[in-house]
């Protein structure tokens, strides 16, 4: 079993996937190198967030295999697997029995950091992510707002030093400024941290903004897997769909029409 | 006084009746809350369970404690019939809302639990029955209510506690009696409701 810290390689294998008589994910090959962010788009529907939760073994592929540094999701210790890869979702799911001080240092007390060790790291935590601990460690997720929440999010996703993080729009349910701030965040710390991450999004402008590369997903098919410079040249009519988003400039008001 | 001891038999029949009422609570729970957190775990199995509580609560009590009479090991005459027979009634709010508390838990921090590593104790510990506990002791104060009530017909069957009043006063057309019986029943009632939905409120951190 790889050591913690480090980053991860994810490979996915012939995966599909199928639920009653729905073809959720049909046959999906790719791999993810270490510290890329690979971006899943594609519509709702389209698989994206059932190919995420492959990575942490919350599914499992029908048939093929998916590959967290070289060994499949069927053969981990689970509970190993997923104590080495952050998880970040849209509805954030903070513990509200929690304070935010033990939300984020949830994974370090799993995994039996001495408590002093916790603390600390807890504090450095939320101010990478912007956050003023002093203000923040004793509250409950109940008295932040929703962006305060994700960065809390994000913080816990991060306590553990993990090799790998998966994202499933993170970012989708708060409003657009907090979202550009947000972005930032995490490109900054990015560049900081250089971690494996998958991010999923239906959002073809944070793609391109977050992504070093880009998997378009289509009915669980794998449709362009590419750079963003890549991406933006590309002619597939599913791409060409996604990019018109970024055609349309900003909208008329009703001045502006003739 | 006109009645020298009656204050005494009070005293004496209060205490009766709360010991049956805190032994049939205590075993009550201690099948329930277990019960309800395995039904968490088998959904097949909800329906079934839930199904024979609520019939077990259909049947009226006088009855249930006259059918445990004849039962060998469980029945005869006295407190042993009596508290089988308060269990049997207390299960149904316990398990319950020891369910409903569990599900009722938001799927995103369940599955947060989970993706975060935690295994099945841990879950069931440091998640979903702190988050639970306020709605399963809302099920265990509801239960307490009204075996307080329910246990007066433990009297009918020899199992003391303040039924014996009661039924004494009706048998001798003594409203002396019954409310000797009725109104310690009543205020042991509003205490275990008062002082249990005190103990509820102090888990509103959540």
């Amino acid at each position: 079993m790889p050591a913690a810290g480090g980053t991860a390689t994810v490979e996915f294998r012939q995966v599909s996937y199928r639920i009653g008589g729905n073809l959720v994910l049909d046959n999906l090959s790719f791999s993810i190198e270490p510290g890329e962010t690979v971006v899943l788009l594609g519509r709702s529907g389209s698989g994206k967030t059932t190919a995420l939760k492959m990575v942490n073994g919350l599914l499992f592929p029908t048939s093929g295999e998916v590959r967290v540094d070289g060994c499949p999701t069927r053969e981990w210790d689970l509970i190993a697997l997923r104590r080495g890869i952050g998880y970040v979702i849209q509805e954030v799911g903070l513990f509200p029995h929690f304070t935010i001080a033990q939300n984020v240092g949830l994974v370090p007390r799993l995994e039996d950091w001495p408590t002093e060790r916790i603390a600390a790291r807890s504090k450095d935590l939320l101010e990478q992510v912007g956050l003023e601990p002093q203000q923040f460690l004793e509250r409950h997720p109940r008295e932040l707002s929703g962006g305060q929440r994700q960065r809390v999010g994000v913080a816990r996703a991060l306590a553990a030093d993990p090799r790998l993080l998966l994202f499933d729009e993170p970012f989708g349910a708060l409003d657009p400024v907090t979202r550009l701030e947000l972005q930032d965040q995490f490109l900054a710390l990015r560049n900081q941290l250089q971690k494996t991450s998958i991010f999923v999004t239906h959002d073809v402008r944070e793609a391109l903004r977050l992504g070093t590369r880009i998997a378009l997903l289509d009915r669980g098919r794998l449709e362009v897997l590419a750079t963003p410079q890549e991406f933006l040249q590309s002619q597939g009519p599913v791409t060409r769909a996604f990019l018109a988003v970024l055609d349309n400039g900003p909208p008329m008001t009703a001045h502006d029409r003739p | 006084m006109n009645r020298p001891g009656l204050f005494d038999d009070i005293l004496q029949l209060t205490s009766e009746h709360f010991v049956l009422v805190l032994v049939s609570m205590a075993i009550a729970a201690a099948i329930g809350i277990p019960l309800g957190i395995l039904l968490t775990r088998r959904a097949g199995l909800q329906g079934w369970v839930l199904g024979l509580a609520n019939v077990l609560q259909t049947v009226p009590s006088l009855a249930l404690f006259g059918f445990l009479i004849p039962i060998p090991l469980i029945g005869g005459i006295g407190k042993r019939t009596a508290i089988v027979a308060l269990v049997l009634y207390a299960l149904l709010p316990i398990l319950r809302n020891t369910l409903v508390g569990i599900l009722g838990v938001d799927p995103a921090v369940r599955e947060s639990a989970v993706a975060m590593g935690m295994t099945g104790r841990q879950l069931l510990w440091q998640v979903e029955l702190p988050l639970a506990a306020r709605t399963i002791l809302a099920g265990v104060r509801v239960a307490t209510v009204t075996t307080v009530g329910t246990a007066t017909i433990a009297a009918a069957i020899g199992g003391g506690g303040l039924g014996v009043f009661i039924f004494r006063g009706i048998a001798s057309v003594d409203t002396t009696q019954i409310l000797a019986g009725a109104v310690p029943a009543a205020v042991l009632a509003l205490l275990s409701d008062g002082g249990l939905g005190w103990i509820e409120r102090r888990f509103s951190a959540a």
